[in-house]
């Protein structure tokens, strides 16, 4: 379908179908490097400290964070916001560019689905750590009771969050793990050691990779596909209507929903692109990872970084443009001036234009500068969410209730957790899992052509 | 192993043998020695194994059903017939702290007093009260109180005190020296009786007045130019114009609550009613009374004598009268516009001054004279008998002491070791007096220098009867039985005198004497005294004629001082001594600074600027103590001013470490108590502290938060200044079905020209909603806990600014935020109008807090009861016995809010149903609403046309906060209509 002339080599090195099996189990079949272990030791270090940080939050209370009766949301929503918004690239990518037929994806979507699953794990801490009364989450399920029955409150953002996430959840995590049954095979098959065979022929759940499963693989799929493309969507819309939904200045904005789902994209896609320059690195998978893959990304980066450059304006227009003297007050006092403009000028220079370096080929050619790039947007991205949040809590319609907030250790602890246990997943799915899908990878080999069955049969 | 401990008793006399503790050791035992007894390195068998299993579910079981203390709950065995448990019984008394004084009806639940009320039936407060009357509820549940007579630090008998004290007194009577009683102003005529009996077998014995706040230059200037002792009662429901030089009268100066109802009925403004008072404040910091004023001029403290002999001076003029020699005031003070107010005012003003200096308030007086208020704005037949001290009669104690002619030295209601303002020579005096007593009831300075601490009882527990003005008396009853082996003061001093007599009784028989002739319209004593109780005030009709028969104008005066000049003033929550250890007004914020927890030195912005100075600055003052400043609009330039009462060093854990006390810096001149000091030298430290403040932004930035307008746009147009709400109203529209309210709407209206920011209404509903303390750190936190705070802003130059206050509490929205965003639905609208709260049911995600536009809402951030990390009263089992039962304890983690009193309302519906009639209106009061001394709320059923809220909300004056969000708020506010030009 796609002219190869245009797009180039999707694998380069002229690699065979062998190559490619034992290129990308290497990691798996051989001792982890040096760098692993001290990235794991740090990882898990950062774990320790969240974890004690939750321990303190849930032990003595939400008082131990330095939120306020006029803040009551702040790096918990912010953390947790960033990271469904991090975790929403690894669907988007591998799905929107499945059903796209896009081939190149296969280098990449494993690692962003992974990506995906580790990073909404992160994000589905904060909902239930930054309630008062944790032991109580319970009461959030809708379910039959004995108490009137009493439901939950249909009617609540927060609610229709709960229930977005943890479909979000399961849909990735299935998508993830079952596009992962023919590798696991592969490894089931290829591995000496009797405990690795019956771990992975556990996980490969009887792969045999008979046509018929192949089928039925292709076929399932296009079908969570489908269903986690919807998601993609709709998961952060819904995020975005705990704050669109609500009466506070800089809060209640119709154009969130669309504005939250580009700005997780970009931030998705930044993390992508931070993830795929560590592996080719590391693993030295410049062949797979071609600088193709991270052109085509630092392209839709750009593209992206447009969006939100204008959805910032808009949003600013529209503020001008409502003559509400609230609305009026908390982007131009609050956030372009005032006390929080450092936080809205780091979103705006991070995320609309710094991005646009990507207009220059160099830029996109200079490794160094899309990891940069890629890591500020991220930063950048943690902003928005700060300024969205903070700002427009801190100074509502009260001036007499207008406080200032800044985080404790406590939640710089639970945020660095997050960020352990992010990487941590993120290593151990380099060391144990197939960093991309083999057989994808071999599928699109020649620029995606289909072989016949006899050359993808193993040697 | 370790010996571990709970209190020092254990460590020396051995661990206490309690029953319970002992049967669980005794279980642990047990079981660790079976457990002990198996071999472990052998494989268990399956019978060991089920032995152990069944063992450890069993002692499991048993010991988790030891580990908690049995609390037993005995039942009365022979039911009172006047008590029905969960039913409240109301009583009338008195509140007297030693400085203010209110009566009051408390609330008494099961035995025990869980809340003051104004009593409605005193004509001078109608049920209104302070913030320090509504507080004082919790200190006596103070576990710092003084528990048992002390002979210096050890604990005795009453017996044995009572032997060795009659024993020294017979000593000293022998040796003729002087007995003296120094107390706060004693206007109890029953106490007087009783110490009259003690004179009587002590005949050197005297009362010595001694007001921590001194109002000596008023009493001396007064009893100079009358004749006779008494405060003429300035009437302020009578005066077209009050000019007031300082003193604030709206916040602390004599009457507070009285002078704010009489104050403000002459300030509402209705419907064919255009009038009101013009209330102009001469003063150095922004006082409460000054931030009410229409007109405000800063004075220095020192220049308050010159403007007011150019005052009188130009009022003499007109009038007749020997002018005073003085240099011209400067043209700022507007005293030619001032005085020619008062000029075309004659009769129908009022001038006072808060000074204590006896020149300043005889101008006061002959000024008043002049124009001719005595007799028109100025009650003489009742006059003030509440402060009668002197200061040189204090001074002349001190050389009496020092000159060893002092015998005995009893303190009531006094802590010169602390608050006399040269604290060190009196300390060092008291070595030469041969017995030392206090009757404090409360841990104080002057308890470390006394031979005998003799503990008075609480308020609460007492007998007491009072007479504030000539004429009016009230009653003290003891609403519970003392919790302490404490006694009343005057029943010590009967004692010592050999008089047998019960205090009540001798206080029964003195009104059967003194007080039942006086009045005509009941003719047997018995009736007369149950009436009393039952009313708590009587008025009798006898009364003075006072009047003014000398004019004591002083020739001439001193120029005023350009230097830096320090004032020390009463602050409004911890207005005395007595209140320090209460956290509760610890934590209520001044009503304009908004600071808890400490006190500070306002700063005017324009010196602020000069020393670069932000609040939080720790300055040193004098080189002796540092102290943060405020940057304070309004307060006079070159003028710093402090509170005073801080920096107690005995008082309790609360008040300890709070401040800095500030009497050191009270001078003595010219035979009085000055509360300034001129030439003072301020520096900066360069240290900085974060000062709890409730409230750091200051203007409503151009937003229509409170609306207000001036007489005569009123007079023009009803609705001036809140013609938005019309157009809001107009617009009213919803696609979504509106609530349906069969039975009642409830709404609360609060008339902001009435309110004057006194923050009574704060306290009554911490004491009343079990609002939880969470001191200074979680202050500065911003995550005070009040149900409904007084918001302060402040509009216009920096130097000049009107102050507005605004109280928020709960709105009650119809098209509540809070209500659709809870998850759990933990906080929904009732069919009556109220948002509610289901605490059970929160599970703590704040979104409610967030989508709050009014942020009434608080979080319980920690766990505020039972936690040692906050050491108040519900940290203790005597502090929670303050706790109102009929509403819950938040838990750790819940969202709570004004609930309107709901608990309130629930009860005058099932009285009205017992009764078999319907609610009337204004029969359920919240607590805010019930404790307001401006009577500045109103509260009732929206869906009764003929209902005083419902009148209140179809006012012109009437807005919502916010009400362009269209929540549809239950709470409506009125303009705010001030007296002067545009």
């Amino acid at each position: 379908m796609y002219n190869r002339n245009v797009r180039g080599d999707l694998i380069e090195g002229n690699k065979s179908l062998a190559d490619i099996t034992s290129d990308i189990l290497r990691p798996i079949e051989q001792d982890a490097p040096k760098w692993w272990f001290v990235a794991m030791a740090l990882s898990s270090l950062a774990v320790i400290w969240g974890v004690y940080s939750m321990y303190v939050t849930v032990a003595y209370g939400i008082g131990m964070w330095n939120l306020n009766n006029s803040v009551g949301w702040g790096w918990d929503i912010i953390n947790f916001v960033w990271w469904i918004g991090i975790g929403h690239a690894g669907t988007a990518f591998s799905i929107f560019l499945l059903i796209l037929r896009q081939k190149w994806r296969t280098s990449i979507n494993r690692a962003a689905e992974a990506m995906t699953v580790f990073a909404v794990m992160c994000a589905g801490l904060f909902p239930a750590l930054h309630m008062g009364r944790v032991w109580d989450a319970f009461y959030i399920f809708p379910y039959p009771n004995t108490r009137g029955p009493l439901w939950v409150n249909f009617n609540s953002p927060l609610f229709w969050d709960f229930t977005a996430i943890s479909t979000y959840l399961t849909i990735s995590a299935s998508f993830w793990y079952l596009g992962m049954l023919p590798d696991f095979g592969t490894i089931r098959d290829r591995t000496k050691s009797k405990t690795r065979k019956a771990i992975y022929g556990f996980f490969a759940m009887g792969w045999t990779g008979s046509s018929g499963q192949w089928k039925r693989f292709e076929a399932l799929a296009f079908v969570l596909g489908g269903m986690a493309a919807v998601l993609v969507v709709s998961v952060h819309s819904i995020v975005s209507t705990d704050f669109a939904s609500s009466v506070e200045p800089g809060w209640h904005t119709t154009i969130f929903p669309p504005y939250f789902v580009v700005g997780a994209i970009f931030s998705g896609f930044a993390m992508v692109m931070t993830l795929m320059i560590i592996i080719r690195k590391f693993y030295k998978l410049h062949d797979y990872i071609t600088d193709s893959h991270l052109n085509a990304t630092a392209k839709i980066l750009t593209f992206v970084s447009l969006i939100m450059g204008t959805a910032y304006l808009t949003e600013i227009f529209i503020a001008w443009y409502s003559g509400s003297k609230y609305e009026l007050f908390t982007f131009f006092h609050n956030r372009i001036t005032g006390d929080y403009a450092p936080q809205f000028w780091a979103m705006f220079i991070c995320n609309a234009i710094i991005p646009q370096l990507f207009w220059f080929k160099k830029v996109r050619k200079n490794l160094a500068m899309l990891f940069i790039i890629s890591i500020i947007i991220n930063i950048g991205m943690w902003f928005e969410r700060y300024n969205i949040i903070v700002t427009s809590l801190a100074k509502d319609y009260l001036p007499s209730s207008w406080a200032t907030y800044s985080p404790s250790i406590v939640e710089v602890g639970v945020f660095a957790g997050t960020l352990g246990l992010f990487s941590t997943g993120v290593l151990l799915f380099f060391r144990y899992i197939p960093m991309m899908a083999i057989s994808e990878l071999k599928a699109s080999l020649h620029g995606g052509e289909r072989e016949t069955h006899e050359t993808i049969a193993p040697k | 192993m370790k010996k571990y401990w709970r209190n020092i008793d254990e460590i020396e006399t051995g661990p206490v043998q309690d029953k319970s503790v002992q049967d669980e050791a005794s279980a642990n035992n047990e079981i660790i020695g079976f457990l002990e007894g198996i071999p472990f390195k052998t494989s268990a068998s399956r019978r060991d194994f089920l032995k152990v299993m069944s063992y450890s579910v069993a002692s499991a079981a048993i010991l988790s059903a030891c580990s908690k203390p049995i609390q037993n709950a005995i039942p009365f065995l022979v039911q009172p017939a006047d008590i029905v448990p969960g039913k409240a019984s109301h009583y009338a008394s008195t509140f007297f702290d030693g400085s203010e004084y209110c009566p009051i009806v408390v609330k008494v639940r099961d035995g025990r007093p869980i809340k003051l009320e104004g009593n409605e039936l005193y004509l001078y407060t109608r049920g209104g009260t302070s913030a320090r009357v509504q507080a004082s509820i919790l200190s006596l549940y103070d576990n710092a109180r003084i528990k048992t007579p002390f002979r210096k630090n050890n604990p005795i008998q009453w017996k044995e005190a009572d032997t060795e004290i009659i024993s020294a007194l017979k000593k000293i009577r022998h040796s003729g020296k002087d007995i003296v009683l120094l107390s706060s102003t004693i206007f109890s005529p029953s106490t007087l009786k009783a110490f009259d009996a003690f004179k009587s077998s002590f005949p050197k014995a005297k009362v010595i007045h001694y007001d921590v706040v001194s109002y000596s230059g008023m009493v001396n200037a007064y009893k100079e130019t009358i004749g006779k002792a008494g405060i003429p009662y300035p009437l302020f429901d009578k005066a077209d114009v009050v000019v007031s030089f300082g003193a604030d009268f709206l916040g602390n100066w004599l009457f507070p609550t009285e002078f704010t109802l009489a104050y403000v009925s002459k300030r509402k403004v209705e419907k064919g009613k255009n009038k009101m008072s013009r209330h102009i404040q001469y003063e150095s910091n922004l006082s409460l009374t000054g931030s009410n004023a229409d007109e405000r001029i800063r004075i220095k403290p020192s220049e308050e004598l010159v403007a007011l002999a150019n005052l009188y001076n130009l009022i003499a003029s007109k009038l007749g009268g020997s002018p005073i020699e003085v240099e011209s005031a400067s043209g700022e003070l507007k005293l030619e516009k001032i005085a020619a107010e008062l000029l075309g005012n004659k009769g129908k003003s009022i001038v006072i001054s808060g000074s204590n200096d006896t020149d300043v308030q005889k101008i006061v007086i002959a000024i008043n004279r002049l124009l001719d208020n005595y007799g028109n704005t100025f009650d003489m037949k009742r006059p003030i008998l509440t402060k009668q001290g002197s200061d040189n009669e204090l001074f002349d104690l001190v050389n009496d002491m020092k000159a060893g002619k002092i015998g005995a030295l009893f303190f009531h209601h006094a802590n010169p070791c602390y608050d006399y303002f040269d604290s060190t020579q009196f300390t060092q005096s008291l070595g030469e007096v041969d017995l030392k007593v206090s009757f404090s009831g409360f841990p104080n300075e002057t308890l470390a220098y006394c031979d005998f601490v003799c503990p008075d009882h609480h308020f609460l527990e007492s007998w007491n009867d009072f007479e504030p003005r000539k004429g009016i008396f009230s009653i003290a009853q003891p609403c519970i039985h003392p919790i302490f082996d404490t006694r009343h003061m005057q029943e010590s001093l009967l004692i010592w005198a050999g008089n047998t007599s019960k205090w009540e009784t001798f206080l029964k028989n003195n009104w059967e004497k003194e007080i039942f002739p006086k009045q005509k319209e009941i003719a047997d004593f018995d009736s007369f005294w149950v009436a009393s109780l039952r009313a708590g005030c009587i008025e009798t009709s006898e009364d003075e004629k006072l009047s003014i028969t000398n004019n004591l104008v002083v020739k001439s005066v001193d120029s005023a001082l350009k230097s830096m000049e320090l004032q020390i003033v009463q602050p409004l929550a911890v207005a005395s001594g007595y209140h320090s250890n209460n956290p509760w007004l610890q934590e209520l914020p001044d009503p304009i600074s908004r600071v808890t927890w400490d006190n500070y030195a306002s700063v005017s912005p324009k010196l602020a600027g000069e020393m670069n100075l932000k609040t939080g600055d720790v300055i040193r003052l004098n080189n002796k103590i540092e102290i943060p400043v405020v940057e304070q609009p309004g307060q006079a330039d070159n003028v710093i001013s402090i509170g005073l009462n801080y920096g107690r060093t005995m008082a309790g854990k609360v008040a300890e470490e709070v401040g800095v006390n500030m009497y050191p810096f009270v001078t003595s001149k010219a035979g009085h108590l000055h509360y300034f000091q001129t030439d003072i030298s301020i520096s900066k430290t360069g240290k900085q502290v974060v000062l709890a403040q409730t409230q750091t932004h200051h203007t409503m930035e151009g937003r229509e938060i409170v609306r207000e307008t001036t007489l005569n746009e009123y007079a023009a147009k009803p609705n001036a200044g809140n013609e938005a709400h019309e157009e809001f109203e107009k617009n009213h529209q919803t696609l979504y079905p509106e609530h349906k309210y069969d039975s009642f709407h409830w709404g609360l209206g609060v008339d902001l020209n009435s309110c004057i920011g006194c923050g009574a209404c704060t306290i009554a509903c911490q004491a009343e909603n079990n609002v939880a303390v969470i001191g200074r750190e979680q202050v500065i936190k911003r995550r005070i806990m009040h149900w409904i705070r007084v918001d302060r802003y402040y509009t216009g130059p920096p130097e000049t600014p009107s102050v507005l206050f605004q109280p928020v509490m709960c709105q009650h929205c119809d098209n509540a935020p809070c209500e659709n965003v809870c998850p759990v639905a933990a906080t929904n609208h009732s069919n009556e109008g109220l948002n509610q709260m289901a605490y059970n049911r929160c599970v703590g995600t704040r979104y409610c807090i967030n989508n709050c536009p009014y942020k009434v809402r608080r979080f319980n951030w920690l766990k505020f009861t039972d936690n040692p990390k906050f050491d108040y009263n519900q940290n203790s089992q005597l502090g929670k016995m303050v706790l109102n039962p009929d509403v819950v304890v938040r838990e750790r983690g819940v969202v709570e809010k004004c609930t309107f009193c709901v608990q309130r309302i629930q009860e005058k519906k099932l009285t009205a149903k017992l009764e078999n009639r319907t609610l009337k209106d204004g029969e359920v009061q919240p607590a805010c609403v019930q404790s307001c001394p401006a009577e500045a709320m109103t509260f009732g059923d929206l869906n009764d046309q003929h209902s005083n809220i419902f009148k209140l909300f179809s006012n012109e004056r009437n807005y919502h906060l916010l009400e362009e969000l269209h929540t549809l708020p239950k709470v409506g506010y009125l303009t705010k209509v001030r007296n002067k030009e545009a």
